[in-house]
């Protein structure tokens, strides 16, 4: 057992020696910045358009997404994303909580919620993808697999890293987006309430599981979901860096599953069995923010069950594969 | 587990391998015992590698088992590969850590090394001086040491080479062979494969041959020399007169041209279109040289070329080539 975490610790010098973990640390550190200031210019904006109070801002919101839904030219599917959206910024009108509460923790967490599904996965890629295909690529892999330690606790003490790695890269997104983003809204919104529990019936939402919960309860759920998807990401990348021999190719194959999803849930809601597809089920952090799924009968229990199921079986091919092949080249 | 005496470190039986369709390896069997260097030899694409892999657990044998110090290499890997080290093709270390951190690295991996045994191997493979620097930065020479020395780690009873002298200057060869046959005489037994047979003429006490995947010979270096034809290099005037005279000698046979063609260079060299090539016995050259002289033939030369293992794994292999 010692000798095993002797080996994760082998694997987590060779990632940190890599320097691919402080590539993911400069990449936030330059993008945060750059959205902060694009998020600042905006508010500025509304602030000289709607003044101080944040109701107007809302309100107009809601007018302007009232008249669209009168409007030939906006496709069904959008109204009806139109129609939650007015009544769950109603809801939050009536008691008098603004959405947009301006402040690194609000800035935070529309961040994330916006990386969830692809910028964060991208960052794990940059890890996880050569992990094992950079051992095949340099020709170390000879050298892990002839001393006296079977091969899937050498998989495995990659995998173990890894996971720490994702959970790493989680939080240091969650840590600098708030350290940056203080500096242009000021570090408060803990406390701020944010609706959840908005049920959805179509385009009708069902308000009465809509409970307040505190902007940092809210964080830290929206974070384990996060964790989650990165980590299903991280396995199915595993997998691809078990089974491709080269990095390059093995983040290419990852990457354009990744937008394809991004590109399916904006169009595939009419193709219903698309929702079996893992690529689709990662926008997690939407359905605790009240938005439609992208495809109709997804819920969370759903898109968590086939999340799992896709992340198990990328394990298993992982483990079967790497245990079983000849090292040939 | 059958073991068939206590000197033998690595027991190779039967071993086979098919990928796809095609067998590459058919049946090879070897044994390597302690303090022995075993040499490993064929031309590139002869099987060494593929063989090798699967004696260090990279490829499974389609059939056949390999043992090391009697535990099975496929069976009980944890037990068989703490005794061995080795260094499979180039020797590849991360290059974006240092030579001690990739020491380190290996240690690791196995039970009781600790940071005196790295000193101690770093010592012994002379890499002292840049130890603490990138291996990215090492000539290849400085990453064949540190290979070796993390090959030296687990204090093996087995050390694999392929092709230790590959890419070395001939003074690095030198102080490689040295350094083989010192750890040899600590009792190691050292496997080294090569496409050089020079090299394993010079190193090695035993040498399995092998030639498309087939095991030619197994023996001492001796035993296989022995059994290698002497031959004779004849300049000779006329020619005719000279050929019906060694013709008319049972025990002396006239190499053609094709025969001819597995000398050595530095034999070939010697040649023109009067010389004549032979097999003949060492103890019949003067006789047959008296005989010349006294029939009129004029001799301007007689060579004779040393039995060489090149020569004699290329009869076996029947000029399929060395490189």
């Amino acid at each position: 057992m010692k000798r095993f975490w002797a080996m994760v610790q082998n694997e987590v010098v060779k990632i940190i020696k890599k320097k691919r973990f402080y590539i993911v640390l400069l990449i936030l550190a330059v993008l945060v910045p750059i959205f902060s200031y694009a998020q600042m210019k905006q508010s500025l904006e509304r602030r000289d358009s709607y003044g101080s109070d944040w109701r107007l801002e809302v309100q107009q919101a809601i007018i302007d997404n009232q008249n669209s839904l009168s409007s030939d030219r906006v496709p069904q599917e959008w109204k009806v994303y139109r129609q939650i959206y007015i009544q769950q910024m109603q809801y939050y009108l009536d008691h008098d909580v603004n959405p947009n509460e301006p402040g690194g923790v609000t800035f935070t967490r529309e961040f994330i919620n916006n990386s969830a599904t692809l910028f964060i996965p991208l960052m794990i890629l940059t890890i996880a993808s050569d992990l094992v295909s950079s051992e095949r690529t340099t020709g170390t892999i000879k050298m892990l697999l002839t001393r006296p330690v079977r091969r899937w606790k050498v998989l495995l003490s990659k995998l173990m890293a890894l996971l720490m790695f994702v959970s790493l890269i989680v939080a240091s997104a969650y840590l600098i987006c708030y350290l940056i983003a203080g500096v242009f809204f000021g570090y408060s919104g803990w406390n701020i309430p944010i609706f959840t529990g908005f049920v959805l019936n179509g385009s009708d939402v069902d308000l009465t599981y809509v409970q307040a919960t505190p902007q940092w309860q809210y964080l830290l759920m929206q974070a384990g979901l996060v964790w989650f998807v990165g980590v299903v990401v991280a396995l199915l990348a595993f997998m691809v860096s078990v089974l491709v021999r080269s990095t390059a190719a093995s983040i290419v194959v990852m990457m354009a599953a990744l937008i394809s999803g991004s590109i399916l849930t904006n169009m595939a809601s009419a193709w219903t069995s698309a929702k079996y597809l893992f690529m689709v089920n990662l926008g997690l952090t939407e359905y605790l923010a009240g938005n439609p799924a992208p495809i109709k009968g997804m819920t969370l229990g759903f898109s968590l069950g086939t999340l799992a199921v896709w992340a198990a079986v990328s394990v298993i091919i992982s483990f079967a594969v790497f245990t079983k092949r000849d090292v040939l080249t | 587990m059958q073991q068939p005496d206590n000197a033998s470190v690595l027991h190779v039986r039967d071993l086979h391998k098919r990928i796809g369709r095609k067998t590459i390896i058919h049946s090879i069997n070897f044994d390597v015992r302690e303090g022995e260097i075993f040499g490993f030899l064929g031309p590139n694409g002869a099987g060494k590698t593929t063989t090798i892999r699967m004696l260090v657990g990279l490829i499974r044998p389609t059939s056949g088992s390999v043992s090391i110090c009697g535990y099975d290499v496929q069976k009980q890997p944890e037990q068989a590969l703490q005794y061995v080290g080795s260094i499979v093709e180039n020797p590849e270390m991360y290059p974006f850590l240092t030579g001690w951190e990739n020491l380190m690295h290996f240690a690791r991996m196995q039970e009781g090394i600790d940071e005196d045994r790295i000193h101690e191997v770093t010592q012994l493979v002379h890499l002292g001086g840049r130890i603490h620097e990138k291996v990215r930065t090492y000539s290849l020479g400085m990453r064949q040491r540190l290979g070796i020395a993390q090959a030296l780690l687990g204090r093996p009873k087995l050390l694999i080479l392929d092709e230790p002298t590959n890419g070395l200057d001939p003074k690095g060869i030198k102080e490689m062979r040295a350094f083989i046959r010192e750890l040899a005489a600590g009792g190691l037994a050292v496997f080294v494969s090569s496409h050089l047979l020079s090299e394993i003429q010079l190193l090695c006490d035993r040498v399995a041959i092998i030639g498309g995947g087939r095991e030619l010979a197994v023996g001492s270096v001796e035993e296989l020399m022995g059994t290698g034809r002497g031959m004779v290099i004849w300049d000779v005037e006329p020619k005719e007169k000279a050929l019906k005279l060694l013709e008319s000698y049972v025990d002396v046979r006239i190499v053609d041209a094709v025969g001819a063609a597995v000398l050595e260079d530095a034999a070939a060299a010697l040649m023109n279109e009067r010389s004549i090539v032979t097999e003949t016995p060492e103890e019949r050259v003067a006789e047959v040289l008296d005989r010349m002289v006294r029939e009129g033939v004029a001799v301007r030369g007689v060579h004779r070329v040393a039995p060489t293992l090149e020569r004699l794994f290329l009869q076996m292999t029947e000029g399929e080539g060395i490189e």
